[in-house]
């Protein structure tokens, strides 16, 4: 048994991370919030050390040291731009590792000579207990009946659902990781009877699943796992091009389960609590994202089933545009009004957050008034380009969150497109045939007139047609946006 | 099994706190908000560190030692990445000496 005080540790932990969650929620409190969070999971830990009669105590530290140089390290050297990855790889790691203990608990009654005795609703209690076994020896009573809680219908469904859930979670994130990492395409994935084959696999693991839990056998949870494994591939495959970043947050939810179950597996009321917490709020947070995409969570996981995704053929068209050197983008933009700056992953990629911001400052001194209009999914991940500005100390002030963004867009002169394309395309309103028709966007066409930073014709993430290029309204200046900026920048010092 | 049913409460009040506690996140934070979140579950390492101390077995050491570092991995890096991007948004800022004109105030 934990003792007491132990207890009121971790309520104090579970505590923190509620706090830590609420604090992430606005901007002033969210670095607080987060460090309230790390607090909360330190003393969790270290009590764990001194309240459970830990063996193997050497090995443990020095597996905790691997991981937290390694997660560190990892955390400390990664390129804001390969945000969305590495979230990705630590929620996967987190799915394994819960789906590993929960496996570890199955079988450790096993291990004890304990088994359940036939019967799906059979509870067992401590009748599970061999008694001729005699590697079961040395084991207290308490034990015994600890043991034989794990062999219950309830504790064994919990087991069942950790085991399948961390292994989708886990698979799921890795592929998530390789298509991000573009060490995979990241356009869909499907193949004929692709549906079936995932239905087969859904209904498998279901079977499996009950298997496990009426029998507790440890071989079945191994290939339960498995299964979770395949099932994981299998989900993530066909996602595509922009809807990546929101399976992570999905995925994220599914981790928090596991580990709430894989709580209620080890009677331990912080995992519930801290797992729990990741579910909800992950769940919300995917739908949040969702919306903002304006499309519904099955249609992002589905949708290539159906043909509906935001995957596009990817072809370059050979139509006539206007495009202008830096000189005449210079004047165009300093002589304006309002300019609003639509920026978009490119930017992030060319690394000319800095520039930009350059850009920005040289034309607020000559009294052009200048904001940031941030799509919720400008980047690659919701959030990502807020987090890309204030790497560049952009203040978040200017940063226009869309409504605002669509007001100021509709009195200004100029829209600067810097490297975002679906983001500001019309299709999204006008045509209902296009793949990402009810995206809310950008509307950059309202403005008086439109530049687009572009390194080359070739459509966007999600790898449709921009018929806002071919606007006569739009002006192009080709070239990596780092370099366009730079020569604007010069452009600009020199009227 | 009452054990249970405490532990069901407690997740039932759980999912309402969660749901609670992000329901008003403005999407400018949806990045640390995802990760800060997915930070808060590498707690399973205090399962890990339980079942690890139980091992007494060396295949069952190895494999629940695994379970230790993959879910160090995931805490650790997690808060230490949320905070790193957390620090760009709140840190140190230039004087606001040209603020445009007419930007929405940051709001929560």
């Amino acid at each position: 048994m934990i003792p007491v005080w132990a207890q009121v540790c971790y309520v104090v932990a579970a505590v923190c991370f509620i706090l830590a969650l609420k604090g992430l929620s606005s901007p002033k409190s969210a670095r607080r919030g987060n460090l309230v969070g790390a607090f909360g999971a330190l003393l969790a830990v270290v009590v764990t050390f001194i309240a459970y009669d830990i063996d193997n105590l050497g090995w443990i530290l020095l597996a905790v040291a691997v991981g937290a140089v390694g997660g560190a390290w990892g955390a400390r050297r990664v390129a804001m731009t390969a945000m969305p990855q590495l979230v990705a790889l630590f929620n996967g790691v987190g799915g394994g590792a819960a789906a590993l203990v929960a496996l570890l608990e199955l079988s450790e009654p096993a291990r004890a000579g304990l088994v359940k005795p036939n019967g799906f609703f059979n509870d067992g209690g401590w009748f599970a207990y061999a008694p001729l076994n005699d590697e079961a020896g040395g084991h207290t009573l308490e034990e015994l009946e600890r043991l034989a809680q794990l062999l219950t219908t309830g504790t064994l469904s919990a087991t069942a659902f950790t085991i399948l859930i961390g292994a989708v979670s886990f698979s799921g994130s890795v592929i998530t990781f390789l298509k991000l990492q573009e060490l995979m395409t990241g356009r869909p994935i499907t193949f004929p009877g692709g549906p079936f084959v995932f239905g087969g696999v859904l209904v498998a693991a279901l079977g499996l699943g009950v298997w496990t839990v009426a029998t507790g056998s440890v071989t079945l949870a191994i290939i339960l796992a498995v299964v979770g494994l395949l099932a994981g591939v299998l989900l993530v495959l066909p996602v595509g091009g922009a809807d990546v970043p929101i399976v992570i947050s999905l995925l994220n939810a599914f981790t928090g389960l596991a580990v709430a179950a894989g709580g209620y597996v080890l009677e331990n009321a912080l995992l519930l609590v801290a797992g729990t917490l990741v579910g909800a709020s992950g769940t919300i947070l995917t739908r949040a994202m969702a919306r903002a995409m304006g499309r519904s969570v099955s249609s992002i996981l589905f949708g290539a089933f159906k043909g509906g995704s935001t995957a596009g053929r990817g072809e370059v068209s050979d139509r006539p545009v206007r495009s202008a050197g830096p000189d005449d983008v210079a004047i165009m933009l300093a002589y304006a009004r309002k300019v609003i700056v639509v920026p978009g992953y490119g930017l992030a990629v060319a690394q000319a957050q800095h520039t930009i911001r350059e850009l920005v400052d040289l034309l607020e001194k000559r009294g052009v008034e200048v904001g940031y209009a941030i799509h919720p999914v400008a980047g690659r991940m919701p959030g990502h380009m807020n987090v890309l500005l204030a790497e560049a100390n952009v203040p978040y002030e200017q940063l226009l969150e869309m409504d605002t963004a669509n007001g100021q867009l509709r009195t200004s002169d100029v829209a600067l497109v810097v490297g975002a394309n679906d983001v500001v395309n019309p299709a999204a309103r006008t045509s209902p045939g296009s793949p990402i028709y009810g995206m809310p966007i950008l509307d950059a066409d309202h403005a008086g007139a439109i530049v687009f930073l572009k390194r080359s014709m070739r459509p966007g993430f999600a790898g449709i047609e921009n018929e806002l290029l071919f606007d006569p309204k739009t002006t192009l200046l080709f070239g990596d946006a780092k370099a366009s900026l730079t020569a604007l920048v010069t452009a600009l010092k020199s009227l | 099994m009452t054990e249970g049913v405490a532990l069901l409460t407690v997740f039932v009040l759980a999912v309402f706190v969660g749901f609670e506690v992000v329901s008003k996140v403005s999407s400018t934070l949806h990045t640390p908000l995802m990760s800060g979140a997915n930070a808060i579950h590498g707690v399973i390492l205090v399962g890990a560190v339980i079942v690890a101390g139980t091992a007494d077995e060396a295949g069952v050491l190895v494999v629940a030692l695994i379970a230790v570092v993959l879910a160090t991995l995931n805490l650790v890096g997690g808060f230490v990445v949320t905070d790193r991007m957390l620090e760009m948004f709140g840190g140190k800022r230039p004087p606001a000496d040209a603020p445009a004109a007419d930007v929405k105030e940051g709001g929560a």
